[in-house]
């Protein structure tokens, strides 16, 4: 049992509601996409008018969530501490790639910060070639041809990164509670985000 | 429980701005020169034994589309197809039937109207205009309506297109009878058009005195589909 009194607020509601919808949303996106796909799942499925419609509605509202939280000022702090690299992530990377135990991080470590950049940056990319498959008449066909094509390896891109991150929250149950609950135990946050300075957070060693 | 109200200090590297605009960059020289790579891909596919490049994004090969949530088997006992409309001899074949007719084999690419092509695809069957010549159109009839036992499909073509030589009610696909998944037993293939023009599981012909849009062209495909003139698209001509 958690004692509330040890708990540091990581996430707020609005924070929380982004990513549990944009999770929502990206999981029926590349699930219907692998109903149209992969060939047994194709045959197993079948309805593919409903499959695509499914798709393209899911995939135009996957970037709503984010743009409405943007009107929450705790997630604009958020967004723009994972913009942006400090020495400290640059050593997090360092000790990552050396396999060292000290990695210096804030509120998010360099890893995080590659996700969520990735996230955003691949998320407009299959928005635009998903627009120019879906509005046939917007583009030359050439260009149609282009963006299947980029469309189909982001996809992939995605569902592997994607894997990366919920191994890695599968594996921290205390993060997936600061996902859930917005809270986290002291003692983790100073563990894994030992620069991330909570008001009455002791002063780092 | 304490809110989180300190900031980490302003400034630092715009990584951020970086990996976003270099994704956007790359996505857009993907899409210049996809075309391209793609062409190279389906290169490399084609000559690869193994088949694991196939399991590749856009990987080449058929692709499985079907418009209803199950489609039921047909056999050599079951299967049936109807031809009437405005003949004056409508008939009804079994497989065994539409075997002992004259035969036709073409070998041309097949071009899907989203894009993947597979080509060199031998299809086998008889004639669609030897099938209207046995059942005898009648004057006034312009054009052929299609229907599938998957329940919803349904194809059409105007009586010239459907009296070309390269379109056949085709039975076998590389040789080998057409399997379930590829439309079998029987399914149409009309050459010089887009793939969804080729009804899989065909189950009716009608002879009918104007076209009638299919299940696809009720939801925006050009009803007169050739390859490389409609859509919208400009690939090689398949036939």
């Amino acid at each position: 049992m958690r004692r509330r009194a040890e708990l540091v607020l990581r996430f707020t509601r609005a924070e929380r509601w982004v990513h549990r919808t944009t999770a929502t949303l990206m999981m029926i996106c590349l699930a219907t996409a692998a109903c149209l796909y992969l060939a047994p799942l194709a045959e197993l499925v079948g309805r593919r008018r409903l499959v695509v419609t499914v798709h393209v509605w899911c995939g135009l509202a996957l970037p709503v969530p984010l743009l409405l939280g943007l009107t929450s000022r705790a997630l604009r702090t958020d967004a723009s501490r994972l913009s942006r690299f400090t020495p400290a992530d640059r050593a997090w990377l360092r000790a990552v790639s050396r396999r060292l135990p000290l990695r210096p991080a804030g509120k998010f470590n360099a890893g995080q910060k590659l996700y969520a950049q990735w996230t955003l940056g691949s998320m407009l990319v299959v928005l635009g070639t998903g627009l120019l498959m879906w509005l046939t008449h917007l583009a030359p066909p050439a260009w149609r041809t282009g963006a299947t094509f980029v469309h189909d390896w982001f996809a992939l891109a995605i569902a592997t990164v994607l894997a990366g991150h919920i191994r890695m929250a599968i594996g921290d149950r205390e993060s997936r509670l600061g996902m859930r609950t917005g809270l986290v135990d002291r003692r983790w946050a100073e563990r894994e985000h030992p620069h991330w300075q909570t008001a009455a957070a002791p002063e780092p060693p | 429980m304490d809110v989180d109200g300190s900031e980490e200090p302003r400034g630092g590297t715009p990584v951020g701005r970086r990996v976003v605009l270099g994704l956007l960059g790359l996505g857009a020289a993907g899409v210049a020169v996809g075309p391209y790579l793609q062409r190279a891909q389906d290169a490399v596919t084609a000559a690869d034994p193994t088949g694991l490049t196939g399991l590749l994004p856009g990987g080449g090969g058929f692709r499985y589309y079907s418009v209803t949530a199950s489609v039921p088997n047909r056999t050599e006992e079951t299967y049936t197809l109807t031809v009437d409309g405005l003949v004056d001899r409508p008939a009804t074949h079994r497989l065994a039937d539409l075997r002992a007719m004259p035969q036709r084999r073409l070998v041309r690419d097949v071009q899907c109207v989203t894009g993947w092509r597979v080509p060199d695809t031998p299809f086998e069957g008889v004639p669609l205009a030897h099938l209207l010549d046995r059942a005898g159109v009648r004057p006034g009839a312009k054009a052929v309506s299609f229907s599938c036992f998957d329940g919803a499909y349904t194809e059409s073509l105007t009586l010239e297109q459907a009296r070309r030589e390269d379109v056949l009610v085709a039975l076998k696909l590389q040789d080998t009878p057409i399997t379930h998944a590829h439309g079998g037993p029987v399914r149409l293939y009309v050459a010089p058009m887009y793939f969804y023009k080729s009804a899989k599981w065909l189950s009716g012909i009608t002879v009918t005195d104007a076209v009638r849009p299919g299940y696809w062209e009720e939801n925006g495909y050009d009803v007169d589909a050739w390859v490389g003139r409609s859509n919208g698209r400009d690939d090689a001509p398949t036939s």
